[in-house]
């Protein structure tokens, strides 16, 4: 179901054609990387910390080398040390460990064998010696006066700092008089939060296949969200030149954020430079969620100041967000999310404190979703409070064109009111709540980046054409660049094939992340073809012999007046005698990212015997500016939304005391499973982004922004009960309701 | 690793025999697991589903005779045996998928020794007996009496379990199991109850329960039988005080520990809870003949 505001009808946009890549998806054909075996390849193992901070006084490999199909062994010494001022210092010691392990399953060593049970077997016989350091889990033992040091090469980004220190970042922002404001405030609502660790929970593990050749080039395949990432990463951690390393995109098992930095492809570079062969490095389950990507964990205050008439006059909140053993985690502008509302008066403090646990990882709109759970928790509660309809409190102060962001940058054009209506109008909301149920109401939204793209159109000489982008595919956007180009030129979308090529075939692109690839990459497709029609418009003009300014370009012919229209295809086919082959690329870094805002319902029951949620029904409605593909804008909300729920209900990471990760399987971190979850509805609101060209905002992170809010607050109504700790796993809402 | 397909029970007995510590198995749903995450390989395995006794279910003269290592799936699409034992089929029909219970075998969720194996409180409330094969013959014991502790049984070196055997149940008697998973199927029980009872004349006549997962192996409750017994049945409900009798005596009962898949509290109060409503259902199903 799509509500459109102003919005253009077209002949392909906003059809729902078969993906182009779907064939291979459902035939197992897709290469991911851990399909590609090389003639000769070695596979490889780790040895991962079992400390969860030590110095590693020795490293004795010399054993492991001598065993059984051993062909190579690597270690930290096997890797430049990077400057710590270094932006990619921390990929780096991440990657391999120098001199100290920072978290329990942090890489020290790995091992290149003729047979994956050959090199676990190397593996077990490296000796190490360690001096065990003190472990730090918590956000409070970090940031405790004195506190011993997590990682002694952190300095504290955005403020001054004298020295290393477990602060990874703090910022400020302040408007208005919020004591003022709380003073005079009819009503004041605070609240503490707080979150645990999740995973991304991508069912592909990390892969790659990776051959050094005897000129030293670099052959990677690799399953990643950028593939010019994973270049410029490998070459940085390798002290490389870029032009050493060609990367080409496999097909990717899902990333959510999680594959936009790299783990594996230095050292399997280093094991193959070492050893003269390919080498295959694929992780285990067990490995991913030890030492890949979790979101951070997080505590909040938050403190919010309302009418009696439910304008929300001031808000103040403090978030501490735990972001692991290193300091590269940029997602604080996740706590800026405050901004779905108006609020005159805001002070807002956001820090990460460093522990000894995995680097946190990127997962869709980093740091939102932990800041919007408090927040539309606290908000929900004034609504109770003053017994006004959850939706009509957000209405009254929701942001529009023109309103402040968190930073005082003025918000574009953005569709949170139209969402609000929407699902105000919906038959889920007018459908009277369930018997035994209750139902929630959570809002959110993600900024959305633009960055770099490239694209090459080439039209082929029956007038078919190829799309050529840089995007990894991760959520149908080689069908939305097909979409797209099949609209500016006027042929079918099945003439149409668009491809992700290698980091030699295409032009510098960024990593297929903040939403971006159908925004970014998608304008440049549109660029490329709109240079494309111009010259296809001069070569009609020559071959029908009139002015350049006689021909338009017209549903995919050439109209000139007098003349019968000439179709791509009569061009394409003269184009060695009119000027040689039809290629046109553009690149830009693209500005003007629309934010996608998104309210969620959900409607279920508790078992108040034994704290089990079960969601009845659940609608997800976001603004897709215009949705290319419908069924892939769609999708992203479901998606989005069953993470967050899952979030909500039962992910977390569970570590016992010295930092070992205790339920590292998908038999104790619980994904949701389909029997868990109700049919996800959607509504598409498609309010366009005047600053694309067919209006596209970028919908695959906002979705996961509302869930656990709007779950929590269901909770709420069905037992009276606020929880504010994720996540509500039956024995912590059975404990809750004890306690009440 | 060398693998092995007998044919006859005696066959595997000899492998069993000569090759101590070789491991027998069925649809390896456990076995192939541990292997992967790094527990030592036997040095043989003795693939028991060649062995046809040990894959048929028989139903004759009042008593059903189930080969250890049938699918679970075959006896949980099996209309007769489900219409006799409404509960030990759902426990059944609760581990892992439908994939696994394509493999998944009564002998192999049993002597994997799990505390929290869904059918075995199920057959145990049942009465069901385990036919063994000793070195030399074969020796018949309650399920009750195989496991005796995480990953431990009574079974000796080169023993394995042929097949097990159940009475018909009376008209008047049923049974029902429940599980608590945070998540509806893919999990592992973080409590487990089974009930089985009998009602004449709207009493509760005879009643055994038995609790999984809250203990380092099933546990038969007496107590929560106990209280279950002579209770009065009204317009289908059991007496409110019995019921509460019972749920203190299932929680008593427990023996858990914390971990990551559940607190002791936890897992205390809710075998409560779960027993309470077995018990409700059983009654139901006994009352209406199922």
């Amino acid at each position: 179901m799509t509500v459109t505001d102003d919005r253009p009808t077209y002949k392909w946009v906003g059809t729902r054609p078969i993906r182009h890549d779907g064939y291979e998806k459902v035939t197992g054909k897709a290469r991911f990387a851990a399909d590609l075996d090389l003639p000769g390849q070695l596979h490889a193992a780790y040895l991962r910390s079992p400390h969860g901070h030590a110095r590693i006084l020795s490293i004795d490999t010399a054993a492991a080398a001598g065993m059984p199909g051993v062909k190579a062994v690597v270690t930290g010494a096997d890797f430049p040390d990077l400057d710590p001022t270094d932006p990619n210092f921390d990929v780096s010691v991440n990657v391999m460990a120098r001199g100290t392990v920072l978290y329990n399953g942090h890489a020290l060593a790995a091992v290149a064998a003729s047979t994956r049970a050959e090199a676990a077997a190397a593996v077990a016989a490296i000796q190490v010696e360690y001096e065990l350091l003190p472990v730090i889990l918590t956000l409070e033992e970090s940031m405790a006066d004195g506190a011993p040091l997590v990682n002694e090469h952190n300095i504290t980004k955005f403020v001054e700092s004298d020295g290393p220190s477990n602060l990874a970042t703090s910022n400020v922002v302040e408007r208005g008089d919020v004591e003022a404001a709380f003073a005079a405030a009819d009503l004041v609502v605070e609240r503490e939060f707080d979150t645990a660790y999740v995973h991304q929970g991508y069912i592909e593990p990390h892969a790659c296949v990776v051959d050094v050749g005897p000129n030293g080039k670099a052959d990677i395949w690799a399953s990643s969200q950028g593939h010019f990432m994973v270049r410029a990463l490998t070459a940085s951690v390798l002290g490389w030149e870029t032009s050493r390393i060609k990367v080409t995109p496999a097909e990717i098992g899902g990333g959510f954020g999680g594959k936009t930095t790299i783990y594996l492809e230095p050292v399997a570079a280093r094991l193959s430079e070492k050893s003269g062969r390919p080498v295959k490095l694929v992780l285990t389950r067990e490995e991913v969620l030890r030492a890949t990507g979790p979101a951070p964990a997080s505590k909040s205050r938050i403190k919010i100041a309302a009418s009696n008439d439910g304008e929300l006059t001031a808000i103040d909140c403090w978030f501490g967000y735990v972001v692991g053993c290193t300091n590269d985690f940029a997602g604080l502008v996740g706590a800026m999310s405050v901004a779905s509302y108006k609020f005159p008066n805001l002070k807002l403090e956001a820090i990460g404190a460093l522990t000894n646990t995995p680097k946190s990882a990127a997962y869709r709109a980093p740091s939102a979703p932990q800041a919007a759970f408090a927040i539309e928790s606290v908000i929900d509660e004034i609504a109770q409070t003053l017994d006004m309809d959850p939706i009509d409190i957000r209405l009254r102060n929701a942001v529009v064109e023109g309103d402040p962001t968190a930073m005082g940058m003025p918000h574009p054009r953005i569709g949170f009111v139209e969402c609000l209506e929407a699902l105000r109008d919906s038959d889920h909301y007018r459908s009277p709540v369930p018997d035994g149920a209750a139902r929630g109401i959570g809002a959110g939204f993600w900024f959305n980046i633009g960055e770099q793209s490239s694209a090459t159109v080439n039209l082929n000489e029956d007038g078919t054409a190829t799309v050529i982008t840089g995007s990894p595919d991760i959520g149908g956007s080689r069908a939305s660049m097909a979409l797209m180009a099949a609209e500016e030129l006027g042929i079918d979308v099945y003439s149409i094939t668009p491809v992700v090529a290698d980091t030699e075939s295409v032009g510098f692109t960024d990593v297929t992340e903040g939403s971006r690839a159908t925004f970014s990459t998608g304008m440049a497709v549109v660029n490329a073809c709109r240079d494309l029609i111009e010259e296809l418009r001069a070569r009609a003009a020559t071959i029908l012999g009139v002015d350049l300014d006689a021909v338009t370009w017209v549903d995919g012919t050439a109209v000139t007046d007098g003349k019968d229209p000439l179709p791509l295809s009569a061009i394409t086919a003269k184009a060695k005698s009119t000027g040689g082959p039809l290629t046109v690329t553009a690149s830009l870094n693209a500005g003007g990212a629309g934010p996608s805002f998104a309210v969620h319902c959900c409607d279920l029951t508790v078992d108040e015997e034994t704290g089990q949620v079960t969601i009845l029904r659940y609608t997800a409605v976001q603004d897709a500016g215009t949705a290319i593909h419908p069924s892939y804008v769609e999708g992203q909300l479901q998606g989005g939304t069953v993470q967050g729920i899952g979030w909500a209900l039962n992910e977390e990471y569970i570590f016992d005391d010295a930092g070992s990760m205790e339920n590292a399987s998908f038999l104790d971190y619980r994904i949701p499973v389909a029997s868990d979850l109700p049919m996800i509805d959607t509504i598409v609101v498609e309010v366009p982004n005047p600053a694309h060209p067919y209006g596209v905002r970028g919908v695959g992170e906002t979705g996961i922004v509302p869930p656990m809010a709007t779950v929590a607050n269901a909770i709420t109504r069905a037992t009276s009960i606020r929880m504010t700790s994720l996540p509500m796993s039956p024995p912590k809402i059975l404990a809750a309701l004890d306690t009440d | 690793m060398r693998y092995t397909s007998p044919t006859t029970v005696d066959e595997a007995r000899s492998l069993l025999a000569e090759h101590p510590g070789s491991r027998v198995f069925a649809g390896a749903t456990d076995l192939v697991p541990q292997m992967r995450s790094g527990r030592p390989a036997p040095p043989v395995l003795v693939d028991l589903k060649k062995i046809a006794q040990l894959m048929s279910v028989t139903h004759e003269n009042g008593q059903w005779t189930i080969g250890a290592a049938t699918p679970t799936a075959n006896l949980t699409r099996n209309h007769d045996f489900t219409a006799m034992f409404p509960g030990l089929s759902e426990a059944m029909g609760l581990i892992g998928s439908d994939q696994i219970q394509n493999r998944s075998s009564l002998g192999g969720n049993l002597a994997n020794a799990s505390p929290a194996a869904d059918s075995v409180p199920a057959m145990i409330a049942n009465g069901v007996q385990a036919v063994i094969a000793t070195a030399d013959g074969t020796r018949t014991v309650p399920v009750a009496e195989i496991v005796t502790g995480p990953g431990r049984t009574s079974l000796a070196d080169g023993e394995f379990i042929v097949e097990f055997t159940l009475a018909d149940t009376p008209a008047d008697t049923s049974d029902a199991y429940l599980r608590m998973i945070p998540r509806t199927e893919m999990d592992i029980a973080i409590v487990g109850s089974a009930v089985r009872l009998t009602v004449s004349d709207n009493i509760i006549t005879d009643a055994t329960v038995v609790l999984g997962a809250v203990a380092p192996t099933a546990v038969t409750v007496p107590d929560a039988g106990a209280a279950l017994i002579g209770a009065a049945i009204n317009a289908g409900q059991i007496d409110d005080s019995a019921l509460n009798t019972l749920a203190d005596a299932a929680s008593a009962a427990c023996d858990p520990i914390d971990d990551k898949r559940g607190t002791v509290a936890y897992r205390r109060r809710v075998a409560g809870v779960l027993t309470r409503r077995a018990a409700a259902t059983a009654v139901e199903r006994a009352q209406n003949g199922a």
